[in-house]
């Protein structure tokens, strides 16, 4: 089905702050409506533009056996994964998405709640990308370091973060996906109403997600993933979904990789602080310049309470 | 204390080998025994636990509970519908519909071919788990095909929609068979379709 609406801005806010995860410049926001998103090229030799791949996971399709078997892969992998970057390919093609990094598609077309066509397609590559390199042969165990020291800060114990990720997982009604994520984001997110708006910044949570939907549209930095859509477990696990949701935590968990994930986040993180105190700097040095209307402003406050 | 009313698992009019091969025998017996009974087991549970809370006037815990009580509740509701909807062609599965639904359903699609494909179009396209429906709109007598998420109810997409066929398009209703190829299920589910208990529905929602 193909979106109709054409006044749907798509200003330079929705794109957050975050510096290395392929940075959009200004000349690729500027053009605010969906049509112009599906508008054709007009010159065909100027269509042709990098496609989104079908990346492989980082080891071979049995190299979780026999946690997760071959033939889960050569299906989830193989032709899930696959359909989602095709469709996508051929959905954005010859539009303003085409060209741009996959989290900003992900986070544009969640269009602040109302995803746009492409929407599904986009985060469901993003998230089995993600999800790959959130495991490996003889992963699980307990992570070490300072991911684990920040597990027990805002958990009370790896146990206590583990019931959780658990509790998530398993209660995702329907399809989706349950997320640790580094939490580093103002409560007004933007692009979507944050889950967890009272919570302290600079902490990890786990949240979960219905479909494709996930943690980047809140602005949060993911660090780890579990699939809990049927097709991941069906094959191995059929309907007991909370036994796939343990072997995964048990053995096939990557904390490495979460661990290097959980440090460019916390880099992204100051990035953006800095990048937020340059511009606060700069606006103050704004009023600073612009003495005069302040005064007047000034002035009229003070009329204002002789009033009262 | 008001007596708690817990739902148990229907039988199937059928064996779980019967509709195969459209569907086989071991999605049907994983569906029925696991799923749908996950579904009441859950239901039962959430319904107990309000009754209590209720008693103690523990609002929080009651407006809680509302999700998982839609959600399994909406499992159970719908999942003995779909059982209804299927029948092995031994039993008329697959019969193609007769008499006044099926004039409305040309009336209001343009013929069964085209409705199928429409449902199977939909069907195919819903995101994530969830269903897709032929209802009966008892207000302005007219035949819909919708969709519903996770475990909504058809009445979620409008209060006189009456549910005359439900198809369950969760990966656990075909993965086994199907794997990802949702719209080969579809195709072939069309084969153990029991039109007989749609029309009846039909006609008594039109009384």
């Amino acid at each position: 089905m193909q979106a109709t609406t054409t006044t749907i801005p798509l200003t330079c806010s929705l794109f957050p702050l975050q510096g290395s995860h392929g940075a959009v410049g200004p000349s690729k926001c500027n053009h605010p409506q969906w049509r112009n998103l599906q508008r054709k090229c007009s010159q065909k030799a100027f269509q042709i533009k990098a496609q989104f791949e079908l990346k492989p996971p980082p080891y071979p399709l049995n190299a979780l056996e026999p946690h997760m078997s071959k033939e889960t892969l050569e299906y989830h992998w193989g032709k899930h994964h696959k359909t989602y970057v095709d469709n996508l390919n051929k959905q954005i093609i010859g539009t303003e998405l085409d060209g741009l990094p996959l989290e900003d598609v992900v986070r544009i077309t969640y269009n602040k709640g109302d995803p746009l066509p492409a929407f599904n397609n986009a985060a469901q590559i993003w998230n089995h990308d993600f999800f790959w390199g959130s495991m490996k042969p003889g992963g699980g165990g307990k992570p070490s370091g300072e991911l684990l020291e920040m597990i027990e800060r805002d958990f009370g114990s790896y146990e206590n973060f583990i019931t959780d990720f658990k509790v998530a997982a398993s209660t995702q009604f329907g399809s989706g996906w349950a997320w640790l994520a580094y939490k580093a984001n103002r409560l007004d997110v933007g692009n979507a109403v944050n889950p967890c708006p009272s919570e302290e910044d600079k902490k990890l949570v786990v949240v979960k997600s219905p479909n494709a939907v996930n943690p980047l549209v809140w602005d949060y930095t993911p660090i780890l993933t579990i699939d809990v859509w049927e097709h991941s477990y069906y094959i191995d696990y059929r309907n007991r979904r909370p036994d796939y949701i343990s072997v995964f935590v048990e053995n096939l968990v990557s904390w490495e990789a979460v661990s290097s994930r959980l440090e460019m986040a916390k880099v992204r993180a100051v990035e953006r602080e800095k990048e937020e105190e340059r511009k606060r700097r700069e606006e103050d040095e704004d009023i600073i310049d612009d003495a005069e209307p302040a005064q007047v402003y000034l002035d009229s406050e003070t009329e204002e309470s002789e009033v009262e | 204390m008001a007596l708690i009313s817990k739902i148990a698992l229907p039988d199937l009019d059928y064996d779980y080998g019967a509709l195969e091969p459209a569907i086989s025998g071991e999605i049907m017996q994983i569906h029925h025994q696991k799923h749908h009974q996950a579904y009441i087991t859950n239901y039962n549970k959430a319904l107990e636990q309000l009754t209590e809370a209720t008693a103690k006037g523990d609002t929080s815990t009651v407006v809680k509970l509302q999700s998982a009580i839609k959600f399994n509740g909406g499992g159970h509701v719908n999942h003995s519908i779909f059982w209804k909807n299927l029948a092995p062609v031994s039993e008329g599965g697959g019969e193609l519909p007769e008499g006044s639904l099926a004039s409305a359903i040309d009336t209001h699609f343009g013929s069964l071919e085209k409705f199928v494909q429409k449902v199977n179009a939909e069907g195919a396209a819903l995101q994530g788990s969830g269903w897709v429906w032929l209802g009966l709109d008892t207000e302005l007598k007219k035949l819909v095909v919708e969709t519903t998420g996770n475990q909504d109810l058809l009445v979620t997409k409008g209060t006189n929609l009456v549910p005359l066929l439900g198809i369950d398009v969760w990966e656990h209703a075909y993965y086994l068979q199907y794997k990802n190829m949702r719209p080969e299920y579809l195709k072939n589910i069309w084969k153990v379709i029991n039109w007989k208990y749609a029309c009846e529905i039909y006609e008594k929602a039109l009384l």
